[in-house]
């Protein structure tokens, strides 16, 4: 096929911004996504779009936020610690219903740690992370394609919901060169009454997250929280791999997924009745989908690159009843499909509960 | 003589009919309507946005009459930067406040400097932190009582003042940096020539346009309103002395341009 290209994962973001849209790219050098702010130094000038290489990842947030005020598609990228950085700016984008892009390409933490690929700002990104009241749509893409197809999708989502999206891929997806079909530019870009454009023949707009009154403020907050019930019905996103007759479901995503679908293979050519479960979208949570495979299994297997964050979330949907335990990796420590193997054997030798 | 009816002074087109939430013999208020008089007297106001700050600055898009955004605590000087990237017809200024520009945003305003962002700051600098009530600033004098350094700023335990234009007239970005007060009249009408000069610099595109606004904050100096003009005078000017920093010779051209005018 003509259209496949073999690119890295940080790449794939770059270009899926571009044909989504993205006007305006700021960023800060940190390891393992400097392909990225490297790639679009040099691809938003040829498309006569804006890049700038920021003093920190919190001018690169606020720059983000000032673009998206203007109207601007706009998106920022960076790793763990600079992710920290940008909570500021994030939770100022979301309580003044500011669209963004930001991707997360996690390493190994806390403080320094490492440039190895890791999912330990899983409660940072889903939870919050800044102050206050807000939520952040999250996705995790777990492949090249996906690093292209969900950086596309979160400028939509961004817009649909004026609300800041995070990617959240790690380091190893960051690097890994996969073939990419590439995708359509998007041509149509939606209006945006709201942005603040100069106030010529119309009232002037104003764009803030602030209320000094706090009787004034709750309503404003209210309304936020009515727009995240919207997005936890409508954007669950997840995939499925033979769960139909599994009666012991891994639950994983993005790097640890890839980990996940390999050793349910062997499982499956061992005759072992092991089934994946894929969240793409971890805010919104996949709750329902989850859920309904408690009908079926007994035993819920997570495997995260955390030091068990995001079992957490599968523990409160799947409840106390079923058998959930947990395999995993951190600090930028690779988990491999063997290890992930050898959990699934081991919780199958033991049967619950006795 | 003029008629009766013939209005000599009147409120900016781009000045909201809105009270300003100020204390008492407070600078903001005067600042802010030179703001707005010169975005008048330059017909930009449909083009004009406030990039707001933290601090007593806070609420100053309330009080223009064109569009107007928050920005996070000292980070102005890059949303502005992104807004002029985008939109280059806009005429973005940042109306910061000591605190808010020369401690939390002290990266931020240097590296819109230094890259010469064709944006225009008004900084404004009463040597305190006036929001939260009298805590010492980066631009408090030595020997000058906060609620913070009750005992006067001694540089021993907190350093010395910041004098911002003179540090950032070291860059080569800037094209234009002034300091100017208003304690009299005579210095308000200097200061407003000075911010008339830093947006004709923008819209000329000449790049960063920078003006100090030395302020009064008699409540949290512990002064009556008319001693903080006076106190100002004697304490203020001495240690940051008003006039022109940087002077690119493009701003110099511009600037005789309305001297012959």
């Amino acid at each position: 096929m003509s259209n496949r290209t073999l690119m890295a994962g940080n790449i794939a973001i770059a270009e899926g911004a571009i044909l989504a849209g993205c006007q305006a790219y700021f960023g800060y050098p940190i390891t393992p996504q400097n392909e990225l702010l490297e790639h679009m130094s040099k691809r938003m000038p040829e498309e006569g779009r804006v890049f700038v290489q920021t003093e920190s990842e919190l001018a690169a947030i606020n720059m983000v936020y000032g673009a998206a005020a203007v109207g601007c598609r706009a998106m920022t990228s960076t790793s763990s610690p600079g992710f920290s950085l940008q909570q500021e700016g994030i939770s100022y984008m979301s309580g003044a219903e500011l669209p963004s892009v930001i991707v997360n390409v996690m390493r190994g933490g806390p403080g320094l740690g490492n440039i190895g690929g890791a999912q330990g700002d899983y409660f940072q990104s889903i939870k919050g992370g800044g102050h206050g009241d807000y939520r952040v749509i999250s996705l995790a893409p777990s492949s090249v394609q996906e690093m292209m197809d969900l950086t596309m999708l979160a400028f939509e989502l961004a817009d649909k919901y004026r609300n800041p999206v995070v990617l959240l891929p790690d380091g190893f997806l960051g690097q890994a060169m996969e073939p990419v079909v590439m995708r359509e530019p998007v041509t149509e870009l939606p209006d945006k009454p709201w942005a603040i454009t100069g106030a010529s023949g119309r009232p002037k707009n104003i764009i803030n997250s602030f209320d000094m009154e706090p009787a004034n403020f709750q309503p404003r907050v209210e309304l936020l929280l009515q727009k995240f019930e919207r997005i936890r019905q409508n954007e669950a996103r997840y995939e499925g791999y033979n769960l139909d007759d599994a009666s012991l479901v891994i639950v994983a995503y993005g790097s640890a997924s890839r980990a996940a679908l390999t050793a349910m293979k062997t499982a499956r050519q061992e005759g072992l009745p092991v089934g994946l479960f894929r969240p793409i979208s971890l805010f919104p949570f996949p709750c329902e989908a989850l859920s309904n495979l408690t009908r079926r299994a007994n035993d819920f297997l997570v495997a995260e690159m955390s030091s068990g964050q995001f079992i957490e979330d599968v523990k409160l949907v799947v409840g106390l009843d079923k058998r959930v335990e947990l395999v995993n990796q951190y600090g930028g420590v690779t988990l491999f499909a063997e290890d992930i193997l050898e959990a699934i054997e081991k919780m199958i030798k033991q049967p619950a509960g006795r | 003589m003029p008629e009766l009816d013939t209005v000599l002074y009147h409120r900016p087109e781009s000045l909201e009919e809105h009270p300003f939430h100020f204390c008492p013999g407070c600078g903001h208020g005067i600042v802010l309507r030179l703001v707005a008089e010169v975005v008048d007297e330059l017909k930009i106001r449909e083009r004009a946005i406030c990039v707001a700050s933290i601090g007593c600055s806070v609420n100053s898009y309330h009080y223009f009459n064109f569009d107007g955004l928050e920005s996070a605590h000292g980070r102005a000087p890059a949303v502005a930067t992104a807004i002029k990237r985008c939109h280059p017809h806009l005429i973005p200024f940042t109306y910061q406040g000591d605190g808010d520009l020369a401690a939390i945003g002290t990266a931020e305003i240097v590296h819109a400097c230094a890259r010469g962002e064709n944006i225009t700051t008004v900084f404004v600098n009463n040597a305190i932190y006036g929001m939260t009530g009298g805590q010492m600033a980066p631009t408090t004098l030595v020997d000058m009582y906060s609620t913070s350094t009750p005992e006067g700023r001694r540089p021993s335990l907190s350093g010395y003042p910041i004098r911002v234009c003179e540090m950032l007239s070291t860059l080569e970005g800037p094209a234009y940096i002034a300091r100017v007060s208003v304690h009299s009249p005579a210095a308000v009408r200097k200061a407003k020539q000075a911010i008339k000069l830093a947006f004709r610099a923008q819209l000329a595109e000449l790049g960063m346009s920078l003006v100090e606004v030395l302020s009064p904050c008699p409540v949290n100096w512990r002064v009556e309103p008319v001693k903080a003009l006076e106190w100002l005078a004697e304490h203020l000017i001495p240690h940051y002395p008003p006039g022109e920093y940087k002077v690119t010779e493009a701003v110099a051209a511009l600037k005789k341009e309305t001297t012959r005018a």
